[in-house]
């Protein structure tokens, strides 16, 4: 007999697979072309455009639109692809309303931006989907350089030194190159295997040699890279996640909202994974926020997020708290978990209401769970990396790590929020420095 | 409530808008939705000679210009006059006239250049009822090259002849509509006087070709890989029309001669320019070509609503009251002196009039490390390419200085009299008391 969103436990099929598709289809569709026609329109080519300074890659906004304004959406995707080679992957995960969009003048006119992300999508994908790569690799230097993590920074600090001439080895400890891209956001932002797709165009540029399964630590070494290459660059991200550090946190039913992202992501029939009836899902981040609607666009009767401070210094953005609350996820703040209660599996988990300072107020509160995801962050782990600072490596802007030769950056290295966008920028400009300091060799 | 009752050379209309003779008025149905819709006159499309009619292209017959979000601005057409015969539209025009006898009917007429021809289809139009005839000199394509319409309104000569033989040919008011397509717009309406006409309506369609097909290589519209030029108009035309208006309604020897103001008429602010500028209505077609008949009622409650405002009681009250303020350049005063002030306010810091400024004229405005944007005084010359550029509306405006105010570009303080080029000292033909 199937499972509804009643049926008690963790259970799979909730719902019917025409449903899981509805639930899990594309959040926001491609413009068509008279869609973009219309939104390019509004665009205003301001002069030295606060949305280009608002973006941590620097694409020239007000060009690319007007490109695709005079029906050149493939001029417009080279000029995004010239400054963010994942410019696909950020038109759908960057949060736009905290970047370029919150500072564009028709959000301080009329309270409406031009939407500059779904623009971005539209001239990208335009041209992904032509199969055409529009760079052409230099010849080569003769340079080697390896790159460990095939994430949004490692790609693209791979693609701009492959554009140099550089040979570039690239390695990644999962079976399948992407990093966060692939494994690590909520599916409804990366729709028809994208972010495969992204890759395997991406590699079109050539010099790229992609190995999987190789991690620092079990069969590679810092040393050892060092040795056989000209320059590293590191681009692990943070392999670990914090834990609650309350009593009861190793029952079943308690897991990483990582693991769950990235196990719904490479599911091949949504019907066959299991979510719980009432899911908790602890954290008030990106991560959480994907975690809790999946779970409930899966089918769990009451997802709740919960977070220990109040909701404006959640980092989820105020569009993700607003997509969640709309998708049916009780938001929760100013409540930290005090302990998971059950017998051998979760069955409920205690919180105590706290203040903005984190003081505990006395009271608390119990909520039902047999699911509960923790997103409390992520760490860096690694042994022999090169000097860490608050707990990532420590990098110049040029993204030099302690060690000559080696490079870092993304969400393992210091500088920048954890964003995508961010990850793609500091790849480029280390890869740049990578590139500059080959060259003086 | 303002009474927007309309008298142009005598006929009467409950108001200003006509619609002007094109397609939109080419048959009684089209013509009774617009006399429902509430337009207060139909030009109706020009009628041509009896026998078999003329014929159109199969397609298409117009090309446009558009701005923003495909906001139609200008277009172009090909078609010629009315391709149905004669005495079906006369028929039509009848019964129109019968059912709607406040409402105005005029004939365009459209015949070759020999006085038999004019003489003999006026009266046949007249039987019909309708109120007055506008001939038409203007049409630039198809018809020229048969050597009328604009063939005719390019040769004062002839337009002075054919007006007379109207005149001789019929008690009714006759209306000469001109072509744009000239060098001074004067000579046509000086000749239309001279041979008696009652009154012109101008402009009519500007040659054009709106865009080339950059895979057919050929102009459009284009017929099996083909263009020609067609008649352009619309809101992009107003300008232009406004010009020719007020040239004629200001040159002493046509400031009587009434006009029916056309080009672009889309809004009841349009339609008060022209009649400012000394036209005593308006006629109207792209605008119902975007919107459809409807958009009268806009033009009839905006251009109430203004005149209540400004106390006018009729239409005649404001009509040519622009005139006056039209002069030639050398009469303008040099010695008032402007400078742009930009409402920080109101700015929402997209930097256009920075770039205007900066790169094409006369870096006057600065620009700070957070974006905030102000004028130069001592180099602005208040020449409003910073007003035109920006895209929130009267967020730059020019205030104008006081007499003995420091300029500070010049270096000079503003001087209270009046002073123009013909008694300026740069001029070597200044005029200028020793």
């Amino acid at each position: 007999m199937s499972n509804t969103p009643f049926s008690d436990g963790i259970q799979a099929g909730r719902l019917s697979s025409a449903e899981l598709s509805e639930n899990f289809g594309d959040l926001h569709p491609r413009y068509d072309v008279h869609e973009a026609l219309v939104a390019a329109d509004r665009c205003y080519f301001c002069h030295d455009a606060p949305c280009m300074t608002a973006c941590p890659t620097d694409i020239d906004i007000p060009l690319f639109i007007r490109q695709i304004a005079t029906g050149t959406p493939e001029a417009a995707a080279k000029t995004i692809f010239s400054q963010n080679i994942l410019g696909g992957m950020c038109a759908r995960v960057c949060p736009t309303e905290t970047l370029c969009e919150q500072v564009c003048v028709r959000e301080t006119a009329e309270g409406a931006p031009v939407e500059i992300g779904r623009l971005q999508r539209y001239a990208t994908d335009v041209l992904v989907e032509r199969g055409a790569h529009p760079f052409v690799r230099g010849a080569s230097t003769g340079k080697k350089v390896a790159v460990v993590g095939a994430g949004p920074a490692g790609l693209s600090a791979a693609h701009r030194l492959a554009l140099h001439g550089h040979d570039v080895t690239v390695y990644d400890a999962r079976a399948k190159a992407g990093g966060l891209n692939e494994f690590g956001i909520a599916a409804y932002k990366s729709v028809d295997s994208f972010a495969e797709r992204e890759v395997d165009w991406l590699l079109k540029i050539g010099g790229i040699t992609i190995e999987t399964g190789k991690k620092l630590g079990e069969g590679l070494s810092l040393d050892g890279l060092k040795a056989a290459f000209d320059a590293v660059f590191l681009g692990i991200g943070l392999g670990g996640v914090n834990a609650l550090g309350v009593e009861g946190e190793d029952k079943d039913g308690v897991e990483d909202a990582v693991g769950f992202i990235a196990e719904l992501r490479q599911a091949k029939d949504l019907t066959q994974l299991e979510i719980g009836r009432d899911v908790v899902v602890i954290g008030g981040g990106m991560t959480a926020v994907d975690a809790a609607v999946q779970a409930k666009l899966l089918g769990a009767l009451n997802v709740s997020l919960v977070y220990r401070r109040g909701k404006d210094r959640m980092n989820a953005s105020e569009f993700e708290q607003d997509l969640a609350a709309s998708k049916g996820v009780r938001i929760i703040t100013n409540a930290a978990p005090k302990a998971v209660i059950g017998n051998g599996a979760v069955r409920e988990i205690e919180f105590e209401y706290t203040d903005n300072d984190l003081k505990p107020t006395g009271q608390s509160v119990r909520l039902l769970a047999d699911q509960v995801f923790k997103a409390i962050g992520q760490t860096l782990v690694g042994e022999g990396l090169p000097t860490l600072e608050r707990g990532k490596i420590k990098v110049d802007e040029t993204g030099r790590t302690s060690v000559e030769g080696i490079w870092a950056g993304g969400d393992c290295a210091t500088g920048g929020d954890d964003l995508t966008v961010t990850a793609v920028a500091e790849g480029r400009d280390a890869a740049e420095d990578i590139h500059a300091a080959l060259r003086a060799d | 409530m303002a009474n927007l009752e309309s008298d142009f050379v005598g006929i009467k209309s409950p108001n200003p808008f006509w619609l002007a003779s094109a397609p939109p008025t080419d048959k009684e149905y089209n013509v009774r939705r617009a006399f429902d819709a509430g337009w207060g006159g139909v030009v109706w499309k020009t009628l041509g000679a009896e026998g078999p009619p003329v014929v159109n292209v199969n397609g298409p017959r117009y090309g446009a210009i558009h701005g923003a979000d495909r906001r139609l601005l200008g277009l172009n057409n090909i078609e010629l006059i009315t391709d149905r015969p004669l005495e079906v539209n006369l028929e039509e025009m009848a019964r129109v006239k019968r059912d709607y006898p406040d409402h105005a009917l005029i004939a365009s007429v459209m015949v070759p250049c020999e006085e038999d021809a004019w003489k003999r289809i006026l009266p046949m139009i007249a039987e019909t009822g309708c109120d007055g005839f506008e001939l038409n000199f203007g049409c630039p394509h198809g018809m020229a090259e048969r050597g009328m319409g604009s063939a005719v309104g390019q040769v004062p000569e002839y337009i002075e002849m054919v007006s007379r033989w109207c005149k001789a040919a019929t008690d009714l008011p006759v209306i000469v509509k001109l072509t744009p397509n000239i060098t001074n717009i004067l000579y046509p309406a000086e000749a239309a006087l001279r041979g008696g006409a009652d009154a012109v309506s101008l402009i009519n369609t500007i040659n054009s070709i709106t865009s080339v097909n950059l895979d057919a290589m050929s102009p459009e519209p284009m017929i099996d890989g083909k263009g020609t030029h067609g008649g352009y108009c619309g809101p992009a035309v107003k300008p232009i029309a406004l010009n020719m208006v007020a040239e004629i309604a200001r040159n002493p020897e046509t400031a009587r001669l009434p006009i029916s103001g056309i080009g672009g008429v889309t809004t009841w602010r349009d339609a008060a320019e022209f009649m400012a500028l000394g036209a005593g209505n308006v006629q109207v077609c792209t605008a119902a070509m975007t919107y459809g008949f409807k958009i009268v009622q806009e033009m009839i409650s905006g251009l109430s609503q203004w005149m209540d405002e400004k106390g006018y009681t009729s239409t005649a009250d404001f009509v040519g009251m622009a005139t006056p303020n039209v002069t030639d350049w050398q009469y303008l005063n040099l010695n008032h002196v402007t400078k742009a002030v930009i409402n920080q306010d109101d700015c929402i810091k997209c930097g256009r009039c920075y770039a205007a400024c900066e790169d094409t004229s006369h870096q006057a405005i600065e620009m700070s490390e957070d974006r905030v944007f102000t004028v130069k005084d001592d180099e602005c010359v208040a020449c409003n390419l910073c007003v035109n550029v920006c895209p929130v509306e009267n967020c730059i405006t020019m205030r104008t200085l006081d007499a003995g105010e420091m300029d500070e570009r010049t270096g000079t303080p503003v001087a209270a009299e009046y002073g123009n080029w013909t008694a300026h000292p740069n001029n070597p033909a200044s005029t200028a008391a020793e």
